[in-house]
C-alpha cells in the first residue's frame, strides 16, 4: 500500500484534532470525571463532596439491591441474546429458501430495524396495555394476570419481549447474508452426503456461519446490557419501584433520582470496565476466528 | 453398478426458459459418458437432473431399475465431483471423505479402513489431518474424488472437474479419473465444455446444443461421422472447414470460379454444405485445387495453413516437416473424408 506523505506535522494534526475532540470531549472527559467522583461522596444539595476512597465500590459489593439487579441483568441478558439469536437464525434459514418475493419478504422482515428503542418500548406499552393490550389479553386467556409496572415478572417478561423484537432485524441481517455466503455447491454436496436436513444444517451449515454467529454474540451481550436503556425506561415508566431495572438503567435512577453521584460513578466505572473486558474477548476472538477460505 | 436410463426427460424453469428439451438416452453399466457442449447448452441442468439437485419437469429418469425421479440426492446412492471440488472447509480431509458414510450409519472402522483405502488410491495420505484451505488445487480436487470413491456409489457425476486446474495437472488428472473409473467399473456421466477431455475420457459421448441432444455416439463415430454442422465444429480443433458450394450440372462450385473435383450428392436444395477435416487435407497434387495461403500458425508438432478455397475461408494442417509456404498451393482433398451438410438444417446428408 502506498502511504501518503504530509510535508508538515501541523497539517495531519488539525485534520485528526476534530474527530479527537470529539472523543475527548464526549467520552475521555465524562470517563474521567466519573472515575475521580466515583472515589467521593457527594452532598445531596450540591455542597461539595468528601473523598472515601473505595468506599463506593465496597458498598456496591455488599448491598443486596445491587446484587439484585446484577443478577436480574445477567438472566435479562441471556434471555435477550439468546432468544434473539436464536429467533433471527430460525428466520434467516427460513428466508434464505424462499425464492417468490424474497426481496419483500426480508425487507419487511428488517424493517423493525428502524424503529427507536424508546418508540419500541412504547409499542410495547400498547401492546401489554392493563385494559386492552392484546398481548396482555393473550397471556390472561392462558390464566396469566399480566399487570404491566406493577408486577416484578410481567415487567421483566415485556422487557425481554420487547428487547428480543427490536434486536431480531439485526441478527436476520447478518445471519442472512451469512447463509448467502456459503457456497452453493457445498450445500449441494451436503444435500447428496446427508439425506436429513437438520443433520445438514447441524454438520455442514452452522459451522459455517459461526464466525457470524461469534460476532453477533458479542454485539447482542452488548446490546442487552446497555443499548436497551430505552426500552427499559419506558416500560417501567419511570417509576422503578418493584419493577426489574438493568444495571445500565440503575446507573441512571440512582445518580439523577438518588442524588448519589458517588455511588453511581461506581457502578458505571464497573460498567465500563466490563465493555472493556467484553471488547478485549471480542477482538482477541476475531482475531483467532477460524478463517475457512 | 447400474445402467442409467433417461426417457424423454425434460426440464422447464418456472420462467419459461427450455432448458433440456425432451431426452432419450441409455447410458451402459460401467460406462463413461461424457456429456459435452457450449456454455448453456444445458449439460450441467441434465447432470443435475440425474443428480436430483434440479427437478424433472417432465420424463422418468431411472437408476439400475428404478425410477428414482422423486428420491432425494442422498438417496440416489451417487457420488458427485464439482467444479470449484465443493470441500466442506470446516472438515479435515479425512471428515471430508468419511462425512458421506458416516450418515449412512457405517461403523468408525468401516470409514476408517474406506478413506485409508481411498487416500492410498490417490496418494492422500499425509494430508488426512488437513483442512481443504491447506491443500493445492490438485490435492483438493482429488479429496474431491476421494470423498466420491469411499461411498462406492452406483453412479459417479462429475461437473467439468478440471476447469480450475492448469493445463498440466489437468492432462495428468484426466489420465487419472479415467484409469480410476476403469478400475471401478462405475457408470459415470462426466460433463465438460473441452472436447478434448470428451474426446479422451469418454466410452461414449452426447454433444448437446441449446438444450437438445445433436448426436450420441463414440468418439470415433463423433469425429468421423459428425451428425450435424454443429458436431462437425465443435468437435476438432481447428474445427472441419465448412464451405457453401453451388450445385451446378451434378458438380460443386464455389465461389470465385473454383471447381471442387468431386460429384454432387443427390439433394433437393440447389446448395450443399461441403465439409473437410483440416488433417485430412493434403499439400501437393495436380493443381486442380489450389488453395490461397494466408497465415501459417507454427504449433511444433505441425503446422496450420490458414487461406481462402475459392472465396471461402479453409484450413489444413500438416506435419512439422512438410514444406510449406505462403501463397498459392495445390491441395488434394481425399474423396473418402467428404462431409456434406444440408445448407439449411445442417444435418448429416
Amino acid at each position: 500500500m502506498k502511504r501518503a506523505g504530509f510535508t508538515t506535522v501541523w497539517l495531519p494534526v488539525a485534520l485528526l484534532l476534530p474527530q479527537l475532540m470529539i472523543i475527548a470531549i464526549f467520552f475521555y472527559w465524562p470517563a474521567a470525571w466519573a472515575v475521580q467522583s466515583s472515589f467521593y461522596l457527594q452532598d445531596p444539595f450540591g455542597f461539595g463532596s468528601t473523598f472515601v476512597g473505595v468506599e463506593n465500590y465496597t458498598d456496591l459489593m455488599t448491598n443486596s439491591e445491587y446484587g439484585k439487579v446484577a443478577r436480574f441483568t445477567l438472566i435479562y441478558t441471556v434471555l435477550v441474546t439468546f432468544f434473539s439469536l436464536a429467533l433471527a437464525l430460525l428466520l434467516a434459514v427460513k428466508a434464505d429458501k424462499v425464492i417468490r418475493g424474497a426481496k419483500s419478504y426480508r425487507t419487511l422482515l428488517m424493517w423493525v430495524y428502524a424503529i427507536a428503542p424508546p418508540v419500541a418500548g412504547f409499542l410495547g406499552l400498547m401492546f401489554f396495555d392493563q385494559r386492552n393490550g392484546p398481548l396482555t389479553e393473550m397471556f390472561q386467556f392462558f390464566g396469566w394476570e399480566f399487570r404491566l409496572g406493577a408486577d416484578f415478572n410481567s415487567t421483566a417478561t415485556a422487557m425481554v419481549i420487547v428487547a428480543v423484537w427490536k434486536q431480531i432485524p439485526v441478527n436476520f441481517i447478518f445471519f442472512l447474508s451469512g447463509l448467502q455466503s456459503i457456497p452453493k455447491a457445498v450445500r449441494e454436496a451436503a444435500l447428496i452426503d446427508n439425506r436429513s436436513a437438520t443433520g445438514r444444517f447441524w454438520d455442514v451449515t452452522f459451522p459455517l456461519l459461526a464466525p457470524t454467529a461469534f460476532f453477533l454474540l458479542i454485539i447482542n451481550i452488548t446490546y442487552a446490557l446497555f443499548d436497551t436503556f430505552g426500552i427499559v425506561d419506558t416500560l417501567v415508566r419511570s417509576e422503578p419501584g418493584n419493577n426489574p431495572v438493568t444495571l445500565v438503567y440503575k446507573v441512571f435512577v440512582d445518580g439523577f433520582r438518588g442524588n448519589d453521584l458517588g455511588g453511581s460513578s461506581a457502578q458505571s466505572v464497573i460498567l465500563m470496565i466490563l465493555v472493556l473486558v467484553l471488547t478485549v474477548f471480542q477482538f482477541r476472538l476475531i482475531e483467532r476466528r477460524i478463517h475457512y477460505t | 453398478m447400474a445402467q442409467v436410463t433417461l426417457d424423454r426427460v425434460r426440464k422447464t424453469y418456472p420462467n419459461g426458459h427450455d432448458a433440456v428439451h425432451p431426452c432419450s438416452v441409455e447410458i451402459p453399466d460401467g460406462e463413461l459418458v461424457v456429456l459435452v457442449g457450449p456454455s448453456g447448452c444445458g449439460k450441467s441442468t441434465l447432470l443435475r437432473m440425474i443428480a436430483g439437485l434440479e427437478d424433472i419437469t417432465d420424463g422418468a429418469l431411472s437408476i439400475g431399475t428404478e425410477v428414482v425421479n422423486d428420491r432425494d440426492p442422498a438417496d440416489r446412492n451417487i457420488a458427485m465431483v464439482f467444479q470449484n471440488y465443493a470441500l466442506y472447509p470446516h472438515m479435515s480431509v479425512a471428515k471430508n471423505m468419511g462425512y458421506g458414510l458416516k450418515n449412512r450409519g457405517a461403523s468408525k472402522s468401516e470409514i476408517e479402513a474406506k478413506v485409508q483405502e481411498a487416500a492410498r488410491i490417490l496418494n492422500l495420505g499425509d494430508y488426512l489431518d488437513r483442512r481443504p484451505s491447506q491443500l493445492s488445487g490438485g490435492q483438493r480436487q482429488r479429496v474431491a474424488m476421494g470423498r466420491a470413491i469411499v461411498r462406492d456409489p452406483e453412479l459417479f457425476l462429475f461437473d467439468e472437474p478440471l476447469s480450475n486446474l492448469d493445463a498440466k495437472l489437468r492432462n495428468q488428472m484426466r489420465i487419472e479419473i479415467r484409469a480410476l473409473q476403469q478400475r471401478l467399473g462405475v457408470t459415470s456421466v462426466y460433463v465438460t465444455h473441452d472436447q478434448v477431455e470428451a474426446m479422451t475420457m469418454a466410452d461414449r459421448i452426447i454433444v448437446l446444443n441449446e438444450g437438445r441432444v445433436e448426436q450420441i455416439g463414440t468418439p470415433t463415430e463423433i469425429y468421423e461421422h459428425p451428425a450435424s454442422t454443429f458436431v462437425a465444429g465443435f468437435m476438432g480443433a481447428p474445427p472441419m472447414n465448412l464451405m457453401l458450394a453451388q450445385i451446378a450440372n451434378g458438380g460443386l462450385m464455389l465461389g470465385g470460379d473454383t471447381r471442387l473435383p468431386f460429384a454432387a450428392p443427390a439433394v433437393a436444395t440447389d446448395t450443399v454444405l461441403v465439409g473437410f477435416r483440416p488433417e485430412d487435407v493434403r499439400l501437393g497434387g495436380d493443381g486442380a485445387t489450389m488453395l490461397q495461403v494466408e497465415i501459417i500458425e507454427e504449433l511444433g508438432a505441425h503446422r496450420l495453413l490458414h487461406g481462402k478455397l475459392g472465396d471461402q475461408a479453409f484450413s489444413l494442417s500438416v506435419g512439422k516437416d512438410e514444406a510449406a509456404a505462403l501463397g498459392p498451393q495445390p491441395i488434394t482433398l481425399p474423396q473418402d473424408r467428404i462431409h456434406f451438410f444440408h445448407p439449411e438444417r445442417g444435418t448429416r446428408i
